[in-house]
Parts: C-alpha cells; structure tokens; sequence
C-alpha cells in the first residue's frame, strides 16, 4: 500500500467516525430536547412562555412547583402512588418469588402445566377482564380502595416476575441448596435463610421491572378510582390538566414531578435495567 | 413494559432441568405455589373467563338478559351503528406498521453504530432510554404541549427558522394526529429496542467479524451476512412486543387526543379506547358490547403475537 492510500484510508476512516457521532449525537438530542423543554418551562412564568415559548428562564424561580404541588394536590396523588406501588411491590415479589423456588426447585403433580399456564399469562393482555372485575370490586365497596387496588397489580405482575426470577433461579447452584437440608433444615428455612439472602439483587431488578409500570398506570386508577382524594399521579394529571389548562408553567412543573421519580430510578439502576431487559439475549 | 425474555425456552428449561428437582411434602408446595397462582387466577384470568361468556348476552345494566349468540359481535362490527371497531382497529395496524418504520428501523441503525465507537456507548445509550421509563399519560402530555401550535416551543422554533409550514396543529389534525403519536411513543420506547439489538450485537463472536473482514467484506456485507443471523431473535422479540404494546396502546392516545373520544376526526381512535368507551362511558347493553370488544381484542393481541412469532421463528430457522 502507498503512503497516499493509507492517508486517504486514515481520512476515510475519521471521517466515518465523526459522521457515527454525529448521528448519534442528534438522536440523543431528540431524546433529551423535549425533557428539557418541559424542565425549563417548569421554571418560567406562564406569561414570559406566552411571551417566548422557546425561552430560558430568567430566574430560578419555584413558583410553579408550589402551585402544583399544593394548590393542584399533586402532593396527594404523589403519596396515592407511593403507597399503591409500595405495596403491590412488596406483595408481587413475595408471592412470586416463592412461586418460581418451587417452579423451579421442587417436583410435583401438575408443575409443567402450572408453569405453563402461568407463564402465558406474560402474553395475555390482562385487561380484558377489566368489567367483571370491577362489578364485583363495587359490589364489594372496594371502589376508592388504594389496598385493593395494590392486590390487582400485584396480582397483574405474578407472571412476569415468575418468569424472570425462574430464569435467575436457573443459575443457582443446586449445592447451596443441597447442604442447607443436610443440616435438618425445613423448606421454610431454606428459602428465608439461603435463597432470599442468595437472590437479593435479582430481587432488585424484578422489583424495578414492576415499580415503573405500576407508578405509570392510567387505566386501573381510571377506572377504580372516583374520588380525587384517592388519585393516583397518571389520572390526577388529566384532572390537573383540565383545571390549569392555561397555566403552561403549572403544567410543566406537574409533569416535572410526575417523571423526575422514575427519571431518577432510571439514571441510579441503568445497569439493572438493562441487564434485566437483555436478560436471555446475547453472552 | 418490555419483556425480552423467551416464554417458550425457559418453560422447556424448567422441565428439563429435572436433575435438581426434589420431591416435597404437600403442604410446603401449597403454600409456596397457592398465593401467586391463586392471586393471578382469580384475578387475571377468572375475569377474562367472566367477559367471554357475558359476551354471548344482552344486558340491561348489570342484569343478564336473553342470549344473543353472537350478536354483540354483529353490533360491535358493524359500523353504522355506533361502535367504531373497524377503523379502529385500521389506526392499530397503521400504529404497528409506522412503529416498525419510526422506531425499530432507526434503532436498529443507533446499536449498530454504538456497537462501532469506543468511548461514549453507555452515555448514549442511557440517553436514548431515558424516557423509557415515563408514563405514557406523561409522555402524551409532553408532547400535547410541545407541538402546541400557539404557544409550543416547536411552532415558534419553526417560525423563528422561517419553516413557517411546519408550524402546524400537528396533533389537532386528522391527517397528521396518527403519525405525530407514533412519532411520541418511538420516543419514548426506542431505548428498549436499542438496548436489546445492542447486547445481540454484543454476542456476535469478534473472530467471525474479524475473518470476514479478512475476506474483504464492507461493513453492510458484514452486517448482513453475519451479525443479523445474530439479531434474529432479537428482532422477533421486539417485533412481537411492538405488535402487543401497539394493540394495547390506550394512555399515550388518551392524553394526545384529549380524552376517550379519539382525537380529531378520531384519528387517534384505537380499540383500548373504544373498549373503555363502551364498558364506561356508553351505558347501552356496556357489559355485552365491551366483553365483545374484550374478547376480540384479546384474539387479535393473543393470536396475532403467536402468528408473528411463528412467523419470524420460521425465518430465524432459515438462518
């Protein structure tokens, strides 16, 4: 090869570097402009964003966030959704991950259609059941009800993290196992002693896995809940949105406070999350 | 949410791994297995169950009246009176389709050059799913706001560049509603699909890129010779989810088109809203006529996702 084709290669080849950057770079910044957009208006007036909708803020003012979080009660359905996807966290978890133990560690009649049956629940579109289930919660008075609404998440998300903590279970040497029993433990304290001890950051991405679809759900709280002060963030931002229609700066903050949590959750776990969403594929 | 996880491999792997399995007493199995698959029965599938046989009725309220055999079915069909399955279910597939242009293309694209640089790979792809884990009612709402045509910072930014034609009502539209949505909800999932096409990228061995760059194969010759055999499964993966979350979308379309009602025109009009609509807000036979919307809802999510999957399985074979 001459010295002039290894120059022109040499060129071709930064070239072609910096174009992969820039196209990188410009569909990372159509991921990030709207999120910014919406945290700069946050902080900006609702007259100065009429004014210049594209604007920076003049100052750092937290008006916006005040009125939304105390004249808009978004404070009541910030502590609704903890409390609901608290709970039905901490009830999904148990359950599955028992569940999938004995899924996947013990033998018994009717396993492999246990299995199966529940497994396919991760393609069935739950909702369908939407009506029946709500003529009995209102015949029962469960309407308004956060507990009641925490034991239907819970109860959504079983197969899934069935699924995921067998796939975790999998990898479980069985001697660890095995040498708990000799010593003359029970079933019961094999699983509290060494297995949850042994599966904790597996817990962890499962427990990622269904906090943010349950933080984010609309239909449910939709439907089961009536009274505003029971709420839950997703539908109280349509009520908000319907009373401060006009108010842009309210209305960013709003939204500011409804995605920071999960935002948050995202930059702290990414490593989680994406070990949890690639899970099965690859090395 | 998205669930890259093979259902059929690891059902097979949990009956083939009989090696470990022990055999325990009744009671240890009731009360590990009972709560989970008590609670997912009676409250998941027990209700779906419910709906398919009311279907077949016609109901006063919540009072059963005369059989109707498949008559709801009929009544929510048929266009002229009052139920709007079918174009519906046309903004569903368009949904779908445009998803796979908008969201999966472009993704596949952005691993494959974040599989080439270096430095910067897990900042970008944290950037590029950042908004990945945002309500869909937040994520419809964002943009309801950006694009709005007076005071949206996406109009005065056009009429400031002087592109004064797209400063348009974007969402306000029935030409444009559709796509302006599709364009949101890739927004908010592309990071997934990057994600998932980038760990498959990931497993293709070094020594075969190497060997076949050795050959003298270019970059696209590469790509298509080697690494997609690798991305098959990946990419029926996503495919099958897209097809299920493009079917299902219900939120993202509530907030865009302001409410259940289905944008302008109906436009954004899908059959998760038409579904809400004749459960909730129409009050008329709403047990017979939602179960019926439920029930083909559920054949065209449940049994399109198997049809595709078969599908994309054959292909993978191909390879």
């Amino acid at each position: 090869m001459t010295g002039s084709q290894q120059v022109a290669l040499r060129l071709r080849g930064r070239i072609s570097t910096t174009s992969v950057y820039l196209v990188l770079t410009v569909a990372a910044a159509f991921s990030v402009a709207p999120l910014l957009l919406v945290a700069i208006g946050s902080f900006r007036a609702t007259s100065e964003i009429h004014q210049s909708p594209a604007g920076l803020p003049t100052g750092l003012s937290l008006d916006n966030y005040v009125t939304a979080w105390q004249d808009a009660s978004m404070s009541t359905y910030f502590v609704n959704s903890a409390i609901v996807t608290v709970s039905a966290v901490l009830l999904c978890l148990t359950v599955s991950t028992m569940a999938a133990y004995a899924f996947s560690r013990f033998s018994f009649p009717l396993q492999t259609a246990l299995i199966a049956l529940t497994v396919a629940g991760v393609v069935i579109p739950a909702r369908v059941g939407l009506l029946p289930l709500f003529n009995i919660f209102k015949s029962m008075g469960l309407i308004d009800s956060l507990p009641a609404l925490a034991v239907l998440y819970a109860a959504e998300a079983v197969p899934f993290s069935i699924l995921l903590l067998m796939t975790f279970f999998h990898v479980v040497p069985d001697e660890l196992f095995e040498a708990a029993r000799l010593d003359g433990a029970n079933e019961g304290r094999v699983f509290w002693s060494v297995v949850l001890p042994q599966m904790r950051p597996s817990l962890a991405v499962v427990a990622i896995f269904q906090f943010a679809p349950i933080w984010n759900d609309f239909f449910y709280p939709l439907v089961f809940l009536r009274d505003t002060e029971k709420y839950t963030l997703p539908v109280g931002l349509t009520s908000f949105f319907g009373q401060f229609s006009t108010d842009l700066g309210v209305l960013f903050a709003g939204l500011m406070l409804a995605l920071t949590p999960v935002v948050i959750l995202f930059v702290f776990l990414t490593k989680q999350i994406v070990s949890g969403l690639t899970a099965g594929m690859g090395k | 949410m998205v669930q890259a996880v093979d259902t059929g491999s690891i059902t097979a792997g949990a009956v083939q791994s009989r090696r470990a399995l022990r055999r325990t007493g009744t009671r240890w199995v009731l009360l590990f297995v009972v709560p989970a698959v008590a609670l997912y029965a009676l409250l998941v599938l027990l209700p779906i169950l419910v709906t398919a046989f009311n279907s077949f009725f016609l109901w006063d309220g919540t009072t059963r009246r005369e059989f109707a055999g498949l008559g709801n079915y009929q009544t929510v069909l048929d266009g002229d009176r009052g139920t709007a399955f079918l174009p519906a279910l046309r903004n569903n597939t368009v949904f779908f389709l445009l998803t796979l242009v908008v969201e999966v293309l472009p993704a596949l694209l952005l691993a494959g050059l974040l599989n080439n640089i270096r430095r910067g790979r897990r900042l970008f792809q944290t950037l590029y799913a950042l908004p990945f884990l945002i309500s869909p009612i937040v994520v419809g709402y964002i943009w309801l706001l950006l694009l709005d045509s007076n005071f949206g910072p996406v109009s005065s930014f056009m009429r400031a560049v002087g592109w004064d034609s797209l400063a348009q009502p974007w969402l306000a539209q029935p030409s444009t509603a559709l796509p302006t949505a599709v364009v949101a909800s890739a927004w908010m999932s592309i990071g997934a699909p990057v994600l998932i096409f980038g760990a498959a990228l990931g497993s293709v061995p070094d020594e075969i890129l190497e060997a076949a760059k050795l050959d003298g194969a270019g970059a696209w010759r590469r790509f298509v010779s080697v690494q997609l055999s690798y991305l098959r499964p990946a990419i029926t993966i996503i495919i099958v989810l897209d097809f299920i979350g493009c079917f299902k979308v219900l939120d993202l379309v509530y907030a865009l088109g302001g409410g259940s009602n289905g944008g302008p025109a109906g436009a954004l009009d899908t059959i998760g809203l038409l579904f809400y609509r004749t459960a909730f807000v129409e009050v008329d036979n709403a047990v017979g006529k939602s179960g019926a919307v439920a029930v083909l809802m559920f054949l065209l999510i449940f049994g399109g996702a198997l049809i595709v999957q078969r599908l994309l399985r054959r292909w993978e074979r191909e390879a």
